[in-house]
């Protein structure tokens, strides 16, 4: 039985909090009364994932009849699932997308379907390559479907292949990949790693158009999810809900939604997922060893050895049918691990942010993903009201190097150079800049044919904290290179006594503070 | 009188050279520069007046001198010793009121008559007989022995060299004349829809207020090193201004070009060159598009350059020399009426960052060569308050 969740107030015995902060860990002495949330401990997995798809395939929730009725001879089927962007880390294999994904196959095969074609839904993310393919699929699929050509990747730009389905009561445009709006059946195979995946938004990001995209990914939307790990409280997924209900009357869409416990980190990380009075003498040593290798390493070797690392989460469930009906019962699994009850918010808010997140997988995170996982999607990891108060301060960890991954983050160089040197505003960046870069035809080159993000990725990636902005007094990012701090509008601090002194000025004498122990992740349910 | 001279010391020059490689400036205090006692300069015919300084500027030129960077190829072109300062506001001997001298030394200066053909069309800039004449040779006031210079307390002019100066504007707006008027006849004529100006420095935010003033850049970006150089670059109308590192990316963006390798496939319409360098020159051929033109209105000298995408891309390379008369409006102006619009108009006195009196000349010259890191633009001699003026 794993013990839930909790918020610890430092007293004068606890121990230094741990921090991620990049590729490394710190260790910090929190203030006496600060409050500490620590998420849940890893629930017990399915014991036979396998099994539990075969039910579900069979025993659909929502208005759907089993997969097994849902195939046919000569049918056309699609079969799009999740990108490497998810989970995080990457799950040690067999992961959940391809055990799915072997199971719809041979139910399609039983039916005797030919017409079968694979779409790694990856929206404006950039390709996933033939390693990360094969990890999320395994070697079996890969092999028999990517040589023929019948493994895709969704290209938002590929104007001859995406089609508009319809539009919504909103004058919402869903333009769709056509394989995929025009088969028979569209299965979607899902990994819900956090509160925000899954539903129609699977499709409705990973499967549409940049003109469709903009819909639902834009400033004032994003101003108004709160928070986006909150569905029915977040203005984003009311966009993708309208827009996915469209499709889902265009064509028969059959969602398989699976989500996974905390269990984050492998055993030499084990510490990582420990609450730290309750560290033993191999712990101790381990964080010790670990840390200080990792800062002795140059970045780009610890960001090897970091990004090596396959995380041991298990399936805890997995429901297939109608799309809403599926996404009910995946919200609720997604809660029974992440929930975590906190009362009141806070005048400081702490995070240590790791090395990895969605869109830095095998690649570098750059200042800009800093401030999307930060004050994106950490910052939202809450439900009724955020972690900190209105015109508090959040401070960050992070080493933040003016680094960026050439190949995989092209327009993010530009957008950081030229745009955040203008102005931090994401209102003035949207109207100012968004359609140039969305429209930059070197960047959808990259996108097409190289391994980029797309030219507008990056403006998403400074909306998802727009919320943030919008709430917070200051941010203080504590350990980043100081220029590529100020250049995104925020301050930097050598450490993090530093930073509490300087967020009094912003919040007052003697504020009060919560710290998110995160990842493993959790989600702060604040009243 | 007081006065910086430059002399010629083969073996002061190599030093100067070795401290400028070291540090920028440093060549002031090694080098053929020191502050003297000297005669004033005699009168040397009809026409000439004497001209008291009252601000002198530190060019860039200046500063090459300093340090030992300038091209050989000046060699012929001055003569030795001579007074440097050629960005000059003074008072005329008598009640002559405030001027500003336009250093350029042409036929008519020189006595040379008739005038070669482009001092007799008004292109005083591209002189032919900058070494001739009754004059010791000297290709503009502060390279010139017999003329003296802008930094000491006297020196001589003649009369198609003197403008003067409306009481409206001060004496520092009035020492921004001269590297205006550079700007000025630079940029006349560099129209295109996308104008790039490479370098912040005095140079170069003159020319970013000159294309505003006198032509209409669809988009006018700006490269600059420095937050205070960027700020002003802003101010006196860039549309973008980047840092010099992202120029490539930025130009890439702004002209919707894509990339072949590390070059770009279409570019800017103009670079306008502020800095000289051969790294700036490798960069506008970079950025410019094919058939584009490039201005070099920084003082390059000695430089190794792949041309390689300048033959291939066709690009024209352009040098742009201090001034004369321009076509503009479809009339001929004298670049110097020109200059004295934009210095009022863009409010181009606010540049002056910094006065030194002359016996601090190595701080003055140090202060300018690191202008743009210290947060200044133009620093400048202050002669107002010396005594024997």
């Amino acid at each position: 039985m794993s013990r839930p969740g909790f918020v610890l107030e430092v007293d004068r015995s606890t121990p230094p909090i741990l921090f991620h902060h990049g590729e490394g860990f710190r260790l910090e002495k929190l203030p006496t009364g600060s409050r500490v949330v620590y998420p849940a401990e890893p629930l017990t997995p399915l014991s036979d994932p396998d099994a539990a798809i075969r039910h579900a395939l069979e025993h659909p929730v929502g208005d759907s009849e089993p997969l097994r009725a849902l195939l046919r001879p000569g049918m056309k089927l699609t079969i799009a699932f999740d990108n490497e962007a998810v989970p995080l880390p990457p799950m040690t294999g067999p992961d959940n997308r391809q055990r799915v994904i072997e199971a719809v196959l041979e139910l399609a095969a039983a039916a005797g379907v030919d017409d079968v074609v694979l779409v790694a839904a990856h929206g404006l993310h950039r390709r996933a390559t033939e390693a990360e393919l094969r990890h999320m699929l395994g070697d079996r699929v890969y092999d028999a479907f990517a040589p023929h050509g019948l493994l895709t990747q969704h290209d938002a730009e590929d104007h001859d292949n995406l089609i508009v389905v319809g539009q919504t009561a909103e004058g919402e445009y869903v333009e769709v990949n056509k394989r995929a709006a025009t088969s028979d059946l569209l299965v979607y195979v899902n990994i819900n790693l956090v509160a925000m995946d899954g539903g129609h938004k699977s499709t409705m990001t990973g499967l549409v158009s940049y003109r469709s995209l903009k819909h639902h990914h834009n400033v004032v939307g994003m101003q108004h999810s709160r928070s986006f790990m909150d569905p029915p409280r977040s203005e984003l997924h009311n966009a993708t809900w309208r827009m996915g209900r469209v499709l889902a009357q265009h064509c028969q869409v059959f969602q398989i939604e699976t989500t996974l416990n905390s269990d984050t980190f492998p055993s030499q990380f084990a510490f990582l997922q420990k609450r730290e009075w309750e560290w033993s003498l191999r712990d101790r040593a381990s964080y010790l060893a670990t840390a200080k290798s990792l800062d002795a390493c140059p970045p780009a070797l610890a960001r090897k050895i970091m990004h090596g690392i396959k995380s041991p989460q298990k399936m805890t469930s997995v429901q297939a049918g109608e799309v809403e009906a599926v996404h009910r019962l995946t919200l609720a699994e997604v809660h029974r691990q992440h929930l975590v009850p906190v009362e009141g918010q806070a005048d400081i808010l702490t995070m240590g942010l790791p090395y990895i997140g969605p869109y830095n997988v095998n690649s570098i995170m750059n200042p800009l993903l800093v401030m999307c996982l930060g004050l994106g999607y950490f910052f939202n990891l809450y439900r009724g009201k955020p972690l900190v108060r209105q015109g508090g301060v959040v401070i960050l960890s992070h080493p933040t190097r003016w680094e960026f991954h050439p190949v995989h983050h092209p327009s993010y160089i530009d957008f950081f150079e030229q745009v955040l040197s203008e102005t931090t505003d994401p209102l003035e960046i949207e109207k100012k800049f968004e359609e140039d870069f969305a429209n930059d035809p070197w960047y959808i080159h990259l996108y097409r044919n190289s391994y980029a993000y797309h030219g507008v990725h990056a403006f998403y990636m400074w909306y998802w904290g727009a919320h943030a902005l919008q709430h917070v007094g200051g941010v203080i990012i504590v350990g980043g290179d100081p220029k590529a701090v100020r250049r995104m509008g925020f301050k930097p601090a050598s450490t993090m006594r530093d930073a509490l002194e300087m967020a009094e000025d912003v919040v007052g004498r003697d504020p009060s503070i919560t710290h998110l122990h995160a990842p493993p992740i959790l989600l702060a349910d604040v009243t | 009188m007081k006065a910086v001279q430059v002399v010629d010391s083969l073996p002061r020059y190599g030093l100067a050279k070795v401290a400028g490689s070291l540090a920028p400036g440093l060549g002031a205090k090694l080098g053929a520069v020191s502050l003297v006692d000297i005669d004033e300069p005699l009168l040397p015919a009809p026409g000439w007046h004497r001209v008291r300084p009252r601000l002198s500027g530190i060019c860039g030129s200046d500063l090459s001198t300093v340090d030992g960077r300038s091209s050989p190829y000046f060699q012929p072109l001055v003569s030795f010793p001579f007074v440097l300062g050629h960005e000059i506001v003074g008072d005329l001997d008598g009640e002559g009121g405030r001027v500003v001298i336009e250093p350029v030394l042409g036929c008519a200066a020189r006595g040379v008559d008739p005038p070669c053909r482009e001092c007799a069309s008004g292109r005083s800039d591209n002189c032919e007989r900058t070494a001739f004449g009754h004059l010791k040779p000297g290709l503009q006031t502060g390279y010139c022995h017999d003329t003296g210079g802008g930094w000491s307390t006297s020196m001589v002019a003649h009369e198609s060299q003197i403008h003067p100066v409306p009481d409206r504007l001060d004496d520092d707006a009035a020492v921004m004349v001269e590297p205006a008027a550079c700007a000025v006849h630079g940029v006349l004529g560099a129209e295109g829809a996308t104008v790039l100006v490479l370098g912040a420095g005095t140079l170069g935010l003159c020319a970013i207020a000159a294309l505003r003033r006198f032509t209409t850049p669809g988009t006018l970006i700006a490269t600059a090193k420095h937050p205070e150089q960027r700020r002003w670059a802003r101010e006196l109308g860039a549309d973008v201004v980047v840092e010099p590192r992202e120029t490539h990316r930025l130009v890439r963006r702004a002209t919707r070009s894509l990339k072949v390798g590390a070059s770009l496939s279409g570019g800017v319409d103009v670079v306008i060159d502020c800095v000289g360098s051969a790294k700036s020159i490798e960069e506008d051929l970079a950025v410019v598009r094919p058939g584009g033109d490039v201005i070099l209105l920084g003082m390059p000298s000695t430089v190794t350059v792949d041309l390689t995408p300048l033959w291939h891309r066709q690009i024209r390379v352009r040098g742009s020399y201090a001034y004369g008369t321009e076509t503009f409006d479809g009339e001929p102006r004298r670049t110097f009426d020109l200059a004295f619009d934009l210095v009022e108009h863009a409010g181009l006195g606010r540049l002056v960052s910094a006065r030194y009196p002359l016996d601090r000349y190595r701080e003055a010259i140090d202060h300018a060569a690191n202008a743009g890191s210290r947060g200044a633009v133009k620093v400048v001699f202050d002669l107002r308050g010396e005594k024997r003026r």
